[in-house]
């Protein structure tokens, strides 16, 4: 697709969304000037920086370890909020990787979508609805919900994509970009308006209460948004790689214009992954309302940042590496807000992003993929 | 109504005299140079009428704005280095504002002395008391440094901060590296927030912010004769004087300005843009990329720091809630807008998003509903304008209002056969051809042979 390519990787038995089509973030000038061709093609070293890599892993999973002996019940109970939050993370850093994977825009205003989805449907279910408290009808609502927040964060998304990255489609690569953050603000905007400029406290219709295992205290809200995330997911995984659609859009992502020739509607994919990612943002957005109680216009810049940043652990354009990363950066997170011996709450941004710069500038495929260097 | 019908006179005779000069009056020779002086002295007269028209303005254009604006053009010059001559897509600049303000905020006031005198501990105390050419008094202590000097140091602060971050990052294709400096940008306030207590030290007073920050010093200006229109110059000056900060900061934009239309035209400025068409034709060409990235980093980076430092001055206190993601995109909108790689873009893309910041979208507003009997308040859809302002203009107009001239002289370039691949990242710039052939050369998309 690119005239200077990415070099295919196979890793076979992974769900990709395609091979050669994903590029992770390569660095460029390394292959054109000093150790491209020497290094093609040779068995894999231990140079300094893989070297200094496993030392922080190491030092990493010790200190987990460390934190784990310290308090081994409030580790494990900090644990299960990690897991549930990665849940969520997931089903955003999926809409990521697929955009990314299929037209390699990085889409700022994704983040944002899911925002939306979370407001849009705390009002449906609170304001169009009244179900405030927990029954059985209000679960039955609440899946309504999740379905209408999937429906409009899909429509919003095909919009977007239509009104504004498909005209830009085959503009130079900062046009999208900017229009991508432009984009972001807009829906930002958008939940000001609905939302109001202050956080808004929502009622939460999963129940309150919490069953223990061992002495570790495990909240129902927590489990439910796992019960919920996962199937979502096995449909997700289910309709990239069985349907005829997935089919299309996986060969869209390998390579647009061989897709095109076999008469694939490209356009009609790429409206359709938009929906696909916009859906899976939607739904995370309710289950997050559910979980935290508020809603707050600017959560999807920071929550849709580290959601990119689990897109980028796992290697973008990777739909597996996307919900690892989900569950891991939950996971990392949450112990640093809550587990003993962490940095705390009020430094969860530092921590997050410098995963992400560590990861883009160190292992840009991500923990799955290959140390990939762009050929010329 | 006599007296502001005639500023404006005044200002419309000035600006008319260069505008016609600019756009017919001659361009070489004996002739040109001498237009080239009347341009220079009817620009300075210009902006020296700029304070007396703001105060006839009606509340259209207060001097406090206009300053601001001025401010503001400064960020978008620098950002313009960056984004416009160098392709690289920085949405981290507040990182620089950050830096400049910071340094001023330390170099400038009290708190150098506060930082001991908070502590409990009296085994780690350490007290500043420095007092260089400053308005400050002597009695108050801290680390009191001339305005002029902290310039300088903000500058070199910035442009350490751009080498730090750029080093690691300029490596990366462009949309990481968009989200890297972005990265960056949201780490930093946060260090600088929670830095009130690193081992015991107050480093940054946290959310507190530091102030006030001293007032700048004019020092021997002082003593010149009082100038026409202009006035006389204050020793030093105080808050309420934007007539006098209006005039520093637009000297500090004539220098950048200046800097950067001799960089464009320069050695550094061609391997600029030649990597924001085409990096890897500029390596080919030999031009050194990570070099050439950082310095394009270093000099946007100067632009911001010394901004930064002086709105420290303005605002009086250095509070690190005012570092927002929103500050980078209002000064890439203003890029955007003006049109990325033109200087002149630039700036008019800075003051005019910033006015309709911090006034125009009230006042207009004030007027809409005036006229038509509503309630909008238009403040409120700020962010969804400025995330419209940069969708509209990548959409309908990429190129931006005042278009660089390399972009206008390929303005009927294609956009469809300009690329579809990864480097070029500013496509108006780029000849449809030069891709073309770039292909042909890498044997990749060579479908039909012409001979």
């Amino acid at each position: 697709m690119a005239p200077y390519g990415a070099t295919p990787t196979c890793t076979s038995g992974k769900v990709h969304m395609a091979d050669a089509g994903i590029s992770a973030p390569q660095t460029q000038d390394a292959a054109i000037g000093q150790t491209g061709p020497a290094e093609f093609g040779a068995p894999r070293k231990y140079t300094t920086e893989s070297i200094l890599g496993i030392v922080v892993l190491g030092l990493a999973v010790a200190w987990i370890i460390w934190s784990f002996v310290s308090g081994p019940t409030l580790f494990l109970q900090v644990l299960t909020i990690g897991l549930s939050n990665g849940a969520l993370y997931a089903l955003i850093a999926l809409g990521y990787t697929m955009v990314y994977g299929i037209i390699e825009l990085i889409n700022f205003a994704h983040g944002d979508l899911f925002m939306l989805g979370s407001v849009m449907g705390a009002i449906f279910l609170e304001q169009w609805v009244g179900e405030l408290k927990s029954s059985a009808v209000a679960w039955l609502w609440l899946a309504l919900t999740i379905l209408f927040a999937m429906a409009s964060c899909a429509l919003i998304n095909v919009v977007i994509e239509r009104l504004a990255y498909r005209r830009l489609r085959n503009a130079p690569k900062l046009a999208p970009l900017i229009t991508a953050v432009g984009m972001s603000f807009i829906l930002q905007n958008i939940g000001i308006k609905l939302n109001g400029s202050a956080p808004h406290s929502r009622s939460s219709v999963l129940p309150k209460t919490s069953f223990a295992i061992g002495s570790v205290d495990v909240r129902i809200k927590y489990v439910v948004v796992v019960a919920i995330t996962v199937p979502l997911l096995l449909l997700m995984t289910w309709i990239v790689q069985k349907t005829r659609v997935g089919k299309a859009m996986r060969a869209t992502a390998q390579d647009r214009d061989a897709s095109l020739l076999m008469g694939i509607n490209v356009d009609r994919v790429i409206s359709y992954t938009f929906a696909l990612g916009g859906a899976l943002a939607g739904a995370a957005g309710v289950l997050f309302v559910q979980v935290n109680e508020q809603t707050r216009y600017d959560a999807g810049f920071r929550l849709g940042l580290i959601a990119f940043t689990a897109a980028v652990l796992g290697g973008v354009g990777n739909l597996l590496g996307a919900v690892v990363g989900g569950v891991l950066i939950g996971v990392i997170q949450s112990l640093n807000d809550g587990a003993p011996h962490f940095f705390g709450q009020k430094w969860t941004q530092t921590v997050m992003f410098s995963i992400l710069i560590v990861m883009v500038i160190f292992r840009p495929g991500g923990i799955f993929g290959a140390h990939q260097q762009e050929k010329v | 109504m006599s007296h502001e019908i005639l500023m404006l006179l005044r200002f419309g005779a000035i600006a008319g005299v260069f505008f016609v000069l600019f756009k017919f009056g001659p361009k070489t020779g004996a002739q040109g140079r001498v237009a080239k002086v009347i341009m220079a002295i009817a620009a300075v007269a210009a902006i020296a009428c700029v304070p007396s028209l703001a105060s006839t303005s009606a509340g259209a254009l207060p001097l406090g704005t206009v300053v601001l604006c001025s401010v503001y053009a400064l960020f978008a010059l620098g950002l313009n280095i960056v984004v416009g001559f160098a392709g690289l897509l920085d949405l981290g600049y507040v990182a620089f504002f950050l830096f400049g303000a910071y340094t001023a905020a330390f170099l400038m006031s009290d708190f150098g002395y506060q930082v001991s005198a908070r502590q409990g501990s009296s085994k780690h105390q350490f007290s500043f008391d420095i007092h260089f050419f400053t308005a400050a008094l002597d009695t108050i202590k801290g680390v009191h440094i001339s305005f002029w000097l902290v310039i300088i140091a903000a500058a070199l602060v910035a442009a350490f901060a751009g080498l730090l971050i750029g080093a690691p990052t300029l490596r990366l294709k462009s949309d990481y590296l968009a989200l890297v400096t972005l990265g960056f940008g949201e780490i930093l306030p946060e260090v600088f927030r929670n830095s009130d207590n690193v081992y015991g030290f107050n480093l940054t007073n946290g959310t507190k912010g530091i102030g006030p920050v001293d007032q700048i010093s004019m020092g021997y200006l002082h003593n010149l004769p009082k100038l026409p229109i202009v006035g006389k110059i204050p020793q030093t000056i105080t808050s309420a004087d934007n007539h006098t900060k209006f005039y520093v900061i637009v000297a500090i934009c004539a220098v950048f300005v200046y800097a950067s239309l001799k960089l464009r035209d320069g050695r550094l400025g061609r391997a600029w843009m030649a990597i924001r068409e085409d990096e890897l034709a500029a390596s080919l060409m030999g031009v050194p990329l990570m070099r050439t990235k950082l310095w394009s980093y270093a000099v946007g980076a100067v632009a911001g720091g010394v901004g930064g430092a002086f709105y420290a001055t303005i605002v009086g206190t250095v509070n690190v809630d005012s570092f927002t993601f929103a500050f980078s995109i209002i000064v890439l909108c203003a890029v955007i807008l003006g049109g990325m790689g033109n200087v002149w873009g630039a700036i008019a893309g800075g003051v005019v998003i910033t006015w309709f910041d911090y006034t125009g979208l009230t006042f207009l507003g004030g007027k809409v509903n005036q006229g038509l009997g509503t309630h909008i308040n238009l403040k409120d859809y700020e962010f969804g304008l400025f995330g419209l302002v940069l969708v509209v203009m990548m959409l309908f107009r990429p190129q931006g209002l005042i278009p660089a001239t390399r972009s206008k002289q390929v303005k009927r370039a294609d956009m469809k056969t300009a690329n579809d691949g990864d480097e070029d990242l500013i496509g108006f710039g780029s000849d449809p051809r030069v891709v073309e052939e770039d292909r042909l050369g890498y044997g990749m998309e060579v479908g039909v042979d012409h001979e």
